[in-house]
């Protein structure tokens, strides 16, 4: 047994050095390749280096990223969490409907909202022994609905706090980018340097050693589902804010999908084991920068789907060497 | 010198060998597994293909099933060279492999898995399945399977499901039959029902390859032996003319005279614990189909083994007591308190640990650090408010890396990319950091390099000496009786015996399990048998 | 006790699905004096046709171990492709959306199969890709190509046969079909295989690349069809059609009895889950007062527990062997 290990390990070393080229690519080519955009962008595209439209690009890749750390957590544990977009569109729903109270009260709301639906997730999860993709979903499914029965239709949010959180800033840096960054350095933290993130790439890694060396691995589980829907559910926040507006029936949509594209362009790998933090700010970073470029020189939105389709296979390709331990 | 056994191969005509590879080599960066080797298998005969781990084996059948391609020499099959890119290709034309793990589809039925790629066709070319059943049943019954053909295979016993693969692979009208340690699940009675298989398939001039460890079912079965060391053919002859103790000594690469010496040598000694209160009190576990009331107990400094056949419930009843098993009935108690919860981290705060068999897909995070790896059980409390103090960890890891002479390239290191010699000290020492009253050891030593098991055997031995409770469970009997104090036999579920002291011997461990195993239940429809082991 | 547990839940996962199905249209017919309606029944009938040929190709997908994000955007795809043809008469209204469809397929299973990527991220690729192919090709959704109502295409969404509309014949046979494949051909074994245990299935002997290349094939296919019939049926190649409609496949055929994990599952279990989802939703639509929302949140908390009933069976089954070391996460 053990021979036939360590031959399919030298086996694999050679794998490795064949493919160098794409180990880089994917250590750093999410990096490279925002660099190669910012570049680009810098040379070709008109009135590309305002700090105008930077605030613009931070303000509207916030909630992507906001989202995309809670996905590279439930990636990080071997799982994936599907139901991101509807609990943004849950939480819009309940932030319209407790604005009333303050944007502080509603914030407060879509949050337990969006924990309460992490822990259903995880709780089906870790307990029932459900497969991260059916559970979330249907959560995914039943989510939105919810969100719809709460708030049928669209509705106009005239809240003066939550106005001036969408479109103030902080010396010039928009709150959404300012909410991202400290959510980013929170999630970097918890990651290095907390038990419960030492305990989740263990867990993503091996489930069964991670069990049998006495972790709690159904609460880590429970605890990044409700993570990612409390992350899910400030990303709806935020997006409230910006638009002004609640939209249960469009808001996140498709949200799952750019989230996981910024986690697998950031090089964390979908068998999961490993969270890379900045790699996914890149990830998000690198998506946003795409769809800028295309809609400035004119191209349609169309063009940024298929764009957004190679990239995505062209990073789980890169990926693949690593993926196959 | 033996690796000039080439010698005593009789010179077989080519034409007369079914299968058989001239100089071959197979080189993997660093590693020269095969180094030209020659082996040969002719119709009508059943060939024992032994050596020790590392040996050269496990290549040598993945080059004849086309898994691996050679780098240099040949394959011939019927006395033509033949390159079989894959092992459907060497499938296809009439090598069938039956391997260790059984691999059929265990949702699909028994019927469907034994026909699968050749189901017969009725009308419009749609497959005809009572046909298919009626056929299946049939071709079972001669394997001693009377399971429904229609239920799932997955419902069957592992023994059973063994068989189903066997039928399959000889009803390809196999003209050769790889055998990888095909009795590592079975239970005896199946082992003889493999046998008679066997000799059938020699008796209809069939080639098997036979591979595997247990000396006894070698000699019932084999008429010829292969021995590889070290990727290389140290012998080829009858296997009846070759004594025991000779093969022993060609796969270990020793004299004879070492190896009865070795029998002599001990690296437990015995401790003297006998008037204290036990560490560890295991009383009338039970869990559904696998065990049936084991009760043992462990006093401090004491090394009691767990013997038995594979599938006695050795395993089952160290995970019970670690709380990785779910036990149904009994009650475990550790220094005189009971063990609640039920699960690994209760049994860990308890100070009962677990070094589990299955290292790579058990005990090792492969992905973290050789420095997490060990912290990882401790890492409550190596924190603070939830926050990983890196410096206990750091002051935690040099002591053991120190202390287990873990070589690795730094405490960063992957823990995947480690030998397992080394993995394993890693494993001891992440248990040990939790610093245990009682420590589990399955198969500590299995598959590890012949210097990293003396090292793990001298550090079991020192531990029991500074009054740790050990379990010891080891298929090597050697390792067994020289490493342990008392012996608890287990026999399908259930205690059937213990040594002590002086009874503690080769002989009577060997008479203690043979005893019990005469009385083994027949149970033809192969049933959920206790686990594989 | 473990038996009748299993034998009661082994009754749930094949018959389910049905009794859901009978209890609710009695419900339904009981309350609703609308809804036993010849009128309302057609109408449940043809609007479960084109979701049923889309679930029908993704429960081949699921059997074998694989899942299939792209189907609603194909759909949408394929019924473009088709109004769009239909001005060059039926023939190349029905071949041009499955050519370009089956290649979609086509490329997800070399992706999946030869490039070895995981299949859900490939169609979540391929989902984005079709919808922008059809957003180019209809100027980012402005365009909208009629089907003319009295060409033979749209004939064959709108005509009927003994009272009931082409698109249900046809789904119904495509069903028959499908169910003989699966079930009684050397292909529809290796599906079952390949999604039981991947490995085994290799070793003896089944392609299993082709296998995978195939299911993924005939999901574009008929997804491209159903979109076809689809554009037949309401005379135009409608852009926004299709979203979500891969969740309402796989949660139709997860609700038919066909398990997530693969290597087991029937077809006419996805056609009951299909005919499930589609009464639910008319009835909510007969309430006048509740928004069709609650559909929603009804088909999600079906799919909760279906998944929940079925989960405890099979893990024991594949505990049993260990076989299918399949690398899907699968928590315990």
């Amino acid at each position: 047994m053990t021979e036939v290990a360590e031959a399919a390990g030298t086996r694999r070393r050679t794998g490795r050095e064949r493919t160098r080229l794409t180990a880089w690519l994917q250590e750093y080519g999410v990096y490279a390749g925002v660099v190669v955009l910012l570049l680009f962008n810098t040379v070709f595209t008109e009135h590309f280096l305002s700090a105008e439209n930077f605030r613009t690009q931070a303000v509207q890749v916030a909630p992507i990223l906001i989202v995309a750390l809670g996905m590279a957590l439930a990636i990080g544990s071997e799982g994936i969490d599907l139901s991101v977009g509807s609990v943004m569109a849950l939480s819009t729903s309940l932030v319209a409907l407790y604005l009333g109270y303050g944007p502080w009260v509603a914030l407060l709301v879509a949050v337990v909202g969006g924990a309460a639906v992490g822990l259903v997730n995880g709780s089906l999860i870790a307990h029932i022994g459900v497969q991260p993709i059916v559970a979330t979903l249907a959560l995914m499914v039943g989510g939105r609905g919810l969100a719809l029965v709460l708030l049928p239709q669209l509705e106009d949010v005239r809240d003066p706090g939550m106005r001036a959180l969408g479109s103030g800033d902080l010396l010039g840096v928009p709150y959404p980018a300012l909410v991202a960054v400290v959510l980013v350095l929170l999630v970097g933290f918890t990651v290095r340097r907390t038990t419960f993130g030492r305990q989740l790439l263990a867990i993503g890694d091996s489930r069964p050693a991670a069990r049998l060396a006495g972790l709690p691995v159904r609460r880590v589980l429970i605890c990044v589902y409700v993570c990612s829907g409390v992350l899910a559910a400030v990303a709806g926040f935020l997006a409230t804010a910006r638009l002004q507006a609640s939209d249960p029936t469009s808001l996140g949509t498709l949200m799952e999908l750019s989230a996981i594209t910024a986690v697998v362009v950031g090089g964390t790998p979908l068998s999961g084991g490993r969270v890379r933090v900045g790699g996914t700010v890149a990830g998000a970073v690198l998506i946003q920068l795409l769809t800028a470029t295309l809609i400035k020189h004119d191209l349609p939105p169309s063009w940024t789907q298929l764009a957004q389709a190679v990239v995505i296979v062209v990073a789980v390709y890169a990926a693949r060497e690593r993926g196959k331990r | 010198m033996p690796a000039t056994g080439a010698l005593d191969v009789p010179e077989v005509p080519d034409t007369a060998q079914a299968l058989s590879v001239h100089g071959l080599t197979k080189r993997f960066p660093g590693v020269l597994a095969l180094d030209a080797v020659d082996f040969g298998v002719q119709a009508g005969e059943v060939h024992a293909l032994i050596g020790e781990n590392g040996a050269g084996k496990s290549t040598l059948i993945k080059v004849l099933t086309g898994v691996y391609q050679p780098d240099e020499g040949e394959v011939r099959h019927q006395g033509t060279p033949v390159a079989f890119g894959t092992p459907l290709a060497a499938q296809r034309a009439g090598i069938s492999t039956i391997y260790q793990e059984v691999n059929l589809v265990p949702l699909m039925s028994v019927a469907r898995n034994l026909h699968l790629g050749r189901e017969p066709l009725g009308r419009f070319g749609l497959i005809d399945f009572s046909r298919m059943h009626r056929e299946a049943a049939e071709t079972l019954r001669a394997y001693g399977v009377h399971a429904d053909v229609r239920g799932p295979l997955g419902e069957l016993g592992v023994g059973a499901q063994q068989m189903v693969a066997l039928a399959r692979a000889v009803s390809f009208e196999a003209r050769v039959v790889i055998m990888d340690e095909p009795t590592s699940s079975l239970e005896p009675r199946e082992v003889e029902t493999l046998f008679g298989v066997i000799r059938r398939l020699r008796d209809e001039g069939v080639a098997v390859v036979y591979v595997s460890h247990r000396l006894d079912e070698l000699y019932a079965v084999c008429d010829t032996v292969t021995v590889l060391r070290d990727g290389r053919r140290v012998h080829t002859g009858p296997l009846a003319e070759l004594e025991r103790l000779r093969l022993v000594a060609l796969m270990l690469g020793r004299e004879m005279g070492e190896v009865r010496a070795e029998g002599t040598t001990k690296f437990g000694g015995e401790h003297e614990a006998a008037s204290q209160e036990p560490v560890l009190r295991a009383e009338g576990l039970s869990v559904p189909h696998q065990l049936h009331g084991v009760s043992f107990s462990v006093r401090p400094g004491e090394v009691v083994g767990l013997g038995g056949l594979l599938g006695s419930g050795r395993t089952e009843t160290v995970k019970a007591v670690a709380g990785a098993l779910q036990a149904s009935a009994g009650r475990v108690t550790v220094a005189g308190v009971p063990l609640r919860g039920g699960s690994p981290a209760a049994a860990i705060r308890a100070g009962v640990s677990l070094l589990p068999e299955d290292r790579k897909a058990e005990g090792i995070v492969p992905g973290l650090s050789v420095r997490e790896n060990i912290a990882l059980a401790m890492l409550p409390r190596l924190s603070r408010a939830g926050l990983v103090s890196e410096a206990r960890i750091d002051a935690l890891v040099g002591t053991f890396m120190e202390r287990l002479r873990i070589k690795a390239s730094s405490p960063r290191q992957k823990a995947g990319e480690l030998s397992g010699g080394n993995q394993q000290k890693v494993l001891l020492a992440r248990w040990l950091a939790t610093e245990p009253k009682v420590l589990l050891l399955d198969e500590p030593t299995r598959g590890i390099d012949v210097g990293a098991k003396a090292e793990v055997q001298r550090l079991v031995d020192e531990l029991a000496a500074n009054g740790l409770g050990v379990v010891l469970i080891s298929s090597d009997l050697e390792e067994l009786i020289e490493g342990s104090d008392r012996v608890v036999v287990l026999r399908d579920g259930a205690v059937v015996g213990e040594l002590a002291g002086d009874e503690v011997t080769e002989g009577a461990l060997m008479e203690a399990i043979a005893a019990a195993a005469v009385q083994g239940p027949g149970d033809p429809a192969g049933r959920e048998e206790a686990p594989r082991d | 006790m473990s038996t009748v547990n299993t034998a009661v839940s082994g009754f749930a996962r094949r018959h389910g699905a049905l009794l859901a199905l009978a209890l609710t249209v009695v419900v339904a017919s009981l309350s609703f004096d609308s809804f036993a309606t010849g009128d309302n029944l057609e109408n449940v009938a043809v609007s479960s046709a084109f979701l049923a040929i889309v679930a029908l190709g993704m429960t081949f997908v699921i059997v074998s171990g694989g899942i299939d994000l792209s189907v609603g955007s194909v759909f949408a795809l394929g019924g473009v492709l088709a109004a769009w043809g239909s001005r060059h008469g039926p023939l190349v209204a029905l071949a041009l959306p499955l050519v370009v469809c089956g290649l979609i397929g086509l490329v997800n299973g070399l992706l999946i199969a030869r490039a070895r990527l995981a299949p859900f991220i490939v169609t979540l690729a391929a989902m984005l890709g079709a919808r922008g192919i059809m957003l180019n090709i209809t100027d980012e959704g402005a365009d909208t190509f009629l089907v003319a109502k009295d060409s033979l295409f749209a004939d064959l969404g709108r005509g009927k046969l003994l009272g009931l509309g082409f698109p249900v014949w046809i789904t119904l046979a495509l069903f028959v079909l499908g169910g003989v494949l699966l079930r009684r051909t050397r292909f529809g074994q290796n599906v079952y295989a390949v999604g039981g245990n991947e490995d085994a299935a290799s070793l003896m002997g089944t392609s299993v690349a082709r296998t995978k290349v195939s299911v993924y094939v005939l999901s574009g296919l008929l997804a491209g069809l159903a979109g076809a019939l689809n554009a037949a049926w309401l005379t135009s190649g409608v852009t926004i059609l299709g979203q979500g409609m891969e969740l309402e496949a796989i949660s139709a055929v997860v609700i038919g009895g066909t398990l997530l994990t693969g290597g087991t599952g029937f077809v006419s279990g996805s056609l009951v889950g299909v005919l499930l989802l589609k009464v639910i939703q008319n009835v909510i639509n007969q309430i006048g007062s509740l928004d069709s929302a609650y559909q929603q949140v009804v088909s999600g908390a079906f799919l909760v527990l279906v998944v929940v009933l079925r989960v405890r069976p099979v893990r024991r089954a594949r505990a049993a062997t260990g076989g299918g070391r399949r690398r899907s996460p699968s928590p315990g």
